[in-house]
């Protein structure tokens, strides 16, 4: 019989479609239908400058603004060859590692409510609304941040932002237990996810898996600790790894990989704090970022780079460019060819989502039916991303 | 240690002699890239991912490129990861616009399947070879290639039944339940 899943069903998280092709409650065939939400945003891209592409990106993983603003950000900074002062290298990690954590905390509420456990959810959205209100006191949006530039950032962090970011980080850990104390143990959720929708750590790397779904198959390759960027080398933290590559075991990493970005996220406040609650928030390189609004009231030079900036953009070198790093989702990377001018000529991204959905029908080959769910959900998609 | 994308280049140049490689160069190219004929492409990927000194056991991505009016016109870049080394390497390929045929690389890493087929949706890339070659993200009946440069952003009317022909008309009976026109009575 083929089944018919999605595109409209709330366990697929999103516009997902899969035909399932079944032998009573078996899977013997699944394969992903996708391309429901494509806005060619690779396309639209080339006709913006690379800053008009950030919004865009807010919108591709919906969950994880954060990151996608700083992978964006660090490849046309790659590009440019410029390196952004260290205290917004703080700000940054700071910002993306609570992404880390909301993304987390939607996804194991969504995945929990798969396979039906409503309660969590309620949890974890109330420590993701949190995270949201933040984004809001930083740059004025819930979702859509925008708040990386090339070369900085769009503004200063606000009074008493840190004080707001500490309280956070100081009761997460207390939250990320109460979840735990929820599934951990629950004998109908490890019915649900122990032993279903295996990975193997071959298979996952040849069907390019990368993120928490790798690494709950054991195998130790974190983008921040194997090319570290924005100074991840200086933070210290773990990386959580499964042993089974399971559901379970996907869960597992993706919780304790929580905790190690609360670790991460203290570290970031006591690094700003130190640099400066309030300082330098861009390079002052004003071929490339704009000069801060005050200068550009006083001085001429500023006032001239204020326009070019903001009529033209800035022109990169000729040349291209693909820098990576560790989204909640996986790898997520920006390649960029630059043909001088301050367009793109090709923006490709790559997305983890769309890569890792692909490993979906090696997981639930054989399996039961119900288990396809469990899958989806272990695997954390968003189909902004993968359809883009 | 890390491996060092100049000792891989080596490599290569020692294992295929006759191939001609040919390093990208440019003012700003930030990756080591290289450029491989087409008909060697498999072999020198089957080698970078079996050989241990490289381990490229996985291909983090790969997508086309129109680089109008240059001839020839497209090219594939391939960015492929080695777990074991912590390194990348870049492969790009050059295709032309009158034959654009790659062959396929998915029997070297599966996962080049959905990349593959993005590339084909978006720039009309064939890949010989490939398993299930359709469209992937834009609808199976759509016409065109449209990351091609040529290829409009938008202005194009939408499409709706009264100006797309051979799209099915709602039925007749519909009518039945759209709601009647109800006059009011000026008072």
């Amino acid at each position: 019989m083929t089944l018919n899943m999605g595109p409209q069903h709330p366990s697929t998280h999103g516009v997902l479609r899969v035909a399932l092709e079944l032998d009573g409650e078996n899977v013997v065939a699944c394969k992903p239908v996708i391309g429901y939400l494509h806005t060619g945003m690779e396309k639209q891209a080339e006709y913006k400058t690379y800053t008009q592409s950030i919004p865009q990106t807010d919108r591709m993983d919906y969950l994880s603004p954060m990151s996608n603003n700083l992978a964006l950000c660090l490849s046309a900074e790659k590009l440019l060859g410029i390196t952004v002062p260290e205290r917004v290298q703080a700000i940054r990690v700071l910002l993306t590692e609570l992404t880390r954590i909301s993304a987390h905390c939607v996804w194991l509420g969504t995945h929990a409510i798969d396979i039906g456990a409503l309660t969590v959810f309620w949890y974890c959205f109330r420590e993701r609304e949190k995270v949201l209100s933040i984004y809001d006191m930083v740059c004025g949006a819930r979702m859509t941040a925008s708040y990386f530039r090339v070369g900085g950032l769009a503004m200063d962090i606000p009074e008493g932002f840190l004080e707001r970011c500490e309280k956070f980080v100081r009761e997460m850990p207390a939250h990320i237990d109460e979840y735990e104390a929820l599934l951990t143990k629950n004998p109908i959720w490890l019915a649900r996810t122990k032993g279903v929708a295996p990975l193997s750590a071959a298979d996952a790397i040849a069907w390019g898996v990368t993120g928490p779904s790798l690494r709950g198959s054991g195998v130790n390759w974190d983008i921040r600790k194997a090319e570290p960027y924005s100074g991840y080398e200086t933070y210290d933290f773990n990386v959580p790894l499964g042993t089974r590559g399971d559901a379970f075991d996907r869960f597992q990493v993706r919780v304790a990989e929580m905790r190690q970005s609360t670790r991460i996220a203290e570290q970031a406040i006591r690094r700003v704090r130190e640099l400066g609650v309030s300082g330098d928030y861009r390079l002052r390189d004003f071929k490339y970022v704009l000069p801060p609004k005050e200068e550009v009231k006083t001085s001429m030079e500023a006032l001239i780079h204020h326009f070019k900036i903001v009529a033209h953009g800035f022109f990169p070198p000729v040349g291209e460019a693909y820098q990576a790093i560790e989204a909640p989702k996986g790898e997520l990377g920006f390649y960029f060819v630059s043909d001088g001018s301050a367009r793109p000529w090709r923006m490709k991204v790559r997305s983890p989502s769309f890569v890792n959905l692909q490993a979906l029908p090696v997981m639930v080959q054989g399996k039961l039916v119900a288990d396809v769910i469990a899958a989806i959900g272990s695997i954390d998609i968003v189909l902004g991303e993968i359809d883009r | 240690m890390a491996l060092a994308p100049t000792r891989v280049e080596e490599k290569l140049r020692e294992r295929f002699p006759d191939v001609a490689f040919e390093r990208q160069q440019g003012e700003a190219v930030r990756d080591h890239t290289l450029y491989v004929p087409a008909e060697a492409l498999v072999d020198v990927c089957t080698y970078l991912r079996d050989e241990p000194e490289c381990a490229f056991t996985m291909l983090s991505w790969m997508g086309g490129a129109d680089y109008l009016p240059r001839v020839p016109r497209f090219e594939c870049v391939y960015s492929l990861l080695s777990i074991q080394h912590a390194a990348r390497f870049t492969l790009k390929v050059r295709v032309p616009e009158e034959q654009p045929r790659v062959p396929t690389v998915c029997d070297v890493w599966p996962t080049a399947n959905w990349h593959e087929r993005e590339a084909y949706d978006f720039y009309g890339i064939t890949f010989t070879g490939h398993p299930d070659l359709t469209r992937i993200l834009l609808p199976e009946d759509w016409v065109g290639w449209p990351l091609r440069k040529d290829s409009p952003l938008g202005y194009e009317e939408v499409a709706f039944t009264h100006n797309t022909p051979g799209r099915i008309k709602p039925s007749p009976a519909l009518k039945k339940l759209a709601p009647k026109k109800v006059r009011y009575r000026a008072q």
